[in-house]
């Protein structure tokens, strides 16, 4: 008994001597100028991550998500609001924070290999050229393209490019990975793979990170909480859900963990209503 | 083997023989006999066709040509003068024949004695540079000028002359269009300022560029020595068909894809590298689109340029045959612009072979 609150008694000092988030967003509001007049996407919301927390994002569609990750990645202006990273202020885009689109946007002239090395030239330019090279053949490797390093990006199937996306933001350290959607455009299989990669990264270096997603079973599968974003216009947070399962995860485990379909149900049940 | 020869083949635009491979072979005789029957023998029957129609054209011009001239000479000169002519025309001596659209027949003889001709003439070119090659090093050691060879050109040295001019047209084209497009296509300002000069100046005629190219080449060089009116004659094809290039760049780099961009400002990186890594190879196939039409606007222009500049190649050769007004003149027009269409038809397929070297589809 004794033992139990002492242990809580450390988390909760830990949370207060560190108090330290990698990521805080504060008051985002979001307008959309339209012929129509403004369109308010996102009004006051407010969300902090701490670091090596992963969290997946998920609500209706058309109610924001891209937009906030969009506006986290610096590709979209905020309207008023501050986005805070490791306690500066993002302003623009930057390879601090590595983003996996939905579709994998490469450049198809290039090859797996050169996909990933035109960020990692960037992000290590102090490193020797072998150096770089053995990070870019490390993360390919680990998504699985062992032997696939030289093809060109446009011969690849949908799968692989997804792949080399996810290498190519893996690749770069980024401080945080933000995530749109990375597998919905890819068949069962394949996601379940890749969540599994994604998974293994997650349990082993504990990257900060944000994921849009619209599989529930996904969202808490990866994540440690579920952000649930209310319908737009004027979206805001609805309700967190926290999902404590134990790292290194594994699927088998959580499917059949007792409270799995409570936390299923609880995510259903807010998209539902 | 088989695989790689039919890649080729159709790599280069001649996917129409992959039947007939395949039927040498020995695949499926009947599938692939059938394909090359329609894909081979229907071309050829149509050049056939073709080549009847026109033989049966210029023999009904040739005839009303001949009435209309026998008639004349009746009236004019009398039954006797009418009946010689007659006479003549049916014999089919050349110094009668009616002067209209001449046959295939004639054409392809005009086609051997231009071959004849320019064998020639070329080992006429070549006794000269070998009985004036001392006496020119002597006086280019004395300091002399030396004796060049000034005989009339063969109708392949037009040719010649007539590739030399397109490509450095082309040459200049690229030179000036693709650099222009890339900064016009990566400034919406600059684009939009001088989207007015550029529609102004895109219908042009060829005949206006000439004339303003020799305008101011004619103060400018003076007294160089060089041949002018090819130096006007390539400029003026170079400014003539840069336009398609210069469009088809600014608007290829101006529509980068918006993911890609996303890209290299996620990345960060530096301008130089985005424009070379990310923004040209994303509009090569926009560019290459347009350098194909430059190509072939310049070759077209050309002979028109050729015409009117008196520069010599092709268009000269038409127009010294137009002049000239030989018996066999008119057939030989007729050869120079078959093969100014090959010749065009083959710059065109040679881009396209680039083209599919060069540029990503995805
Ligand atoms: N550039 C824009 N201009 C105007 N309205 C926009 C723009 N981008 C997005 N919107 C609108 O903002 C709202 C939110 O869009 P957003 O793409 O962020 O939604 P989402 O939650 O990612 O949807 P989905 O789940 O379908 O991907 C939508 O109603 C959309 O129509
Ligand atoms: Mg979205």
């Amino acid at each position: 008994m004794s033992q139990t609150l002492t242990h809580t008694n450390t988390i909760d000092h830990d949370l207060q001597g560190f108090e330290k988030y990698m990521l805080e967003l504060s008051n985002i509001t979001k307008v959309y100028p339209t012929p129509k007049g403004d369109f308010v996407v996102l009004e006051n919301l407010n969300l902090k991550i701490k670091e090596g927390e992963f969290v997946s994002i998920i609500g209706h569609s058309g109610c924001g998500k891209t937009t906030l990750l969009s506006m986290i990645a610096g590709l979209n202006p905020i309207t008023s609001g501050e986005i805070i990273l490791d306690g500066t202020p993002i302003k623009g885009p930057g390879p601090d924070r590595g983003v996996i689109f939905q579709s994998p946007s490469l450049l198809p002239w290039m090859s797996a290999m050169e996909n990933v090395q035109l960020g990692v030239d960037k992000v290590f330019a102090n490193a020797t050229k072998k150096q770089r090279e053995d990070i870019c053949k490390y993360y390919l490797s680990k998504v699985g393209l062992d032997g696939a390093f030289d093809k060109k990006a446009k011969d690849l199937s949908q799968g692989m490019k997804q792949r080399v996306g996810i290498a190519r933001a893996l690749a770069l350290k980024p401080q945080v990975l933000l995530l749109d959607e990375p597998f919905g455009m890819l068949d069962s299989l394949t996601r379940g793979e890749l969540q599994d990669v994604l998974l293994e990264v997650l349990d082993k270096e504990k990257t900060t990170g944000i994921m849009i997603t619209h599989d529930v079973d996904e969202s808490i599968f990866l994540a440690d909480r579920v952000i649930m974003m209310t319908s737009g216009p004027r979206a805001q947070i609805g309700d967190i859900l926290d999902i404590t399962y134990d790292r290194p995860r594994n699927r088998k485990a959580i499917l059949e963990h007792e409270t799995y379909y409570s936390n299923r149900e609880h995510l259903i049940n807010f998209l539902e209503h | 083997m088989k695989t790689k020869i039919i890649k080729a083949v159709k790599f280069m635009g001649l996917g129409y023989l992959e039947p007939l491979i395949r039927l040498i072979t020995g695949e499926e005789v009947r599938k692939n006999s059938k394909d090359a029957f329609k894909r081979i023998l229907f071309p050829l029957l149509s050049v056939v066709v073709f080549i009847l129609l026109w033989h049966s054209f210029s023999n009904y011009l040739n005839n009303v040509e001949s009435t209309l001239k026998i008639e004349k000479t009746l009236k004019n000169q009398g039954p006797e003068a009418a009946k010689k002519l007659e006479d003549c025309i049916a014999s089919g001596d050349i110094s009668c024949r009616p002067n209209s659209l001449p046959s295939p027949a004639m054409v392809a003889t005009a086609l051997g004695k231009l071959w004849d001709d320019h064998k020639i003439m070329a080992t006429k070119k070549q006794d000269f540079i070998d009985k004036y090659e001392t006496i020119n090093e002597e006086r280019a050691a004395n300091g002399e000028i030396e004796i060049v060879y000034t005989g009339r050109p063969s109708f392949v040295d037009q040719i010649k002359t007539s590739l030399k001019t397109v490509f450095a047209g082309f040459l200049l084209s690229i030179i000036i269009a693709v650099p222009l497009g890339i900064v016009l296509g990566l400034s919406d300002t600059l684009r939009t300022s001088f989207n007015w000069l550029i529609q102004i100046l895109k219908p042009v005629s060829p005949v206006v560029w000439l004339l303003l190219v020799s305008m101011i080449v004619k103060t400018v060089l003076t007294d160089v020595d060089v041949e002018k009116s090819f130096v006007i004659s390539f400029i003026s094809v170079g400014l003539c068909s840069m336009w398609a290039t210069l469009v088809n760049t600014s608007v290829g780099v101006s529509s980068v894809d918006k993911d890609f961009m996303n890209v290299a400002k996620v990345l960060q990186l530096g301008t130089i590298k985005k424009i070379f890594k990310i923004i040209l190879p994303s509009s090569f196939p926009m560019i290459f689109t347009g350098l194909r039409i430059t190509l072939s606007v310049a070759w077209m222009v050309l002979i028109a340029i050729e015409l009117l500049a008196q520069s010599p190649g092709l268009g000269s050769f038409v127009w010294e045959e137009f002049q000239n007004g030989s018996s066999d003149s008119n057939s030989k027009i007729i050869v120079a612009m078959f093969v100014i269409g090959i010749i065009g038809f083959m710059l065109d397929r040679i881009m396209m072979i680039f083209q599919k070297l060069l540029t990503f589809t995805d």
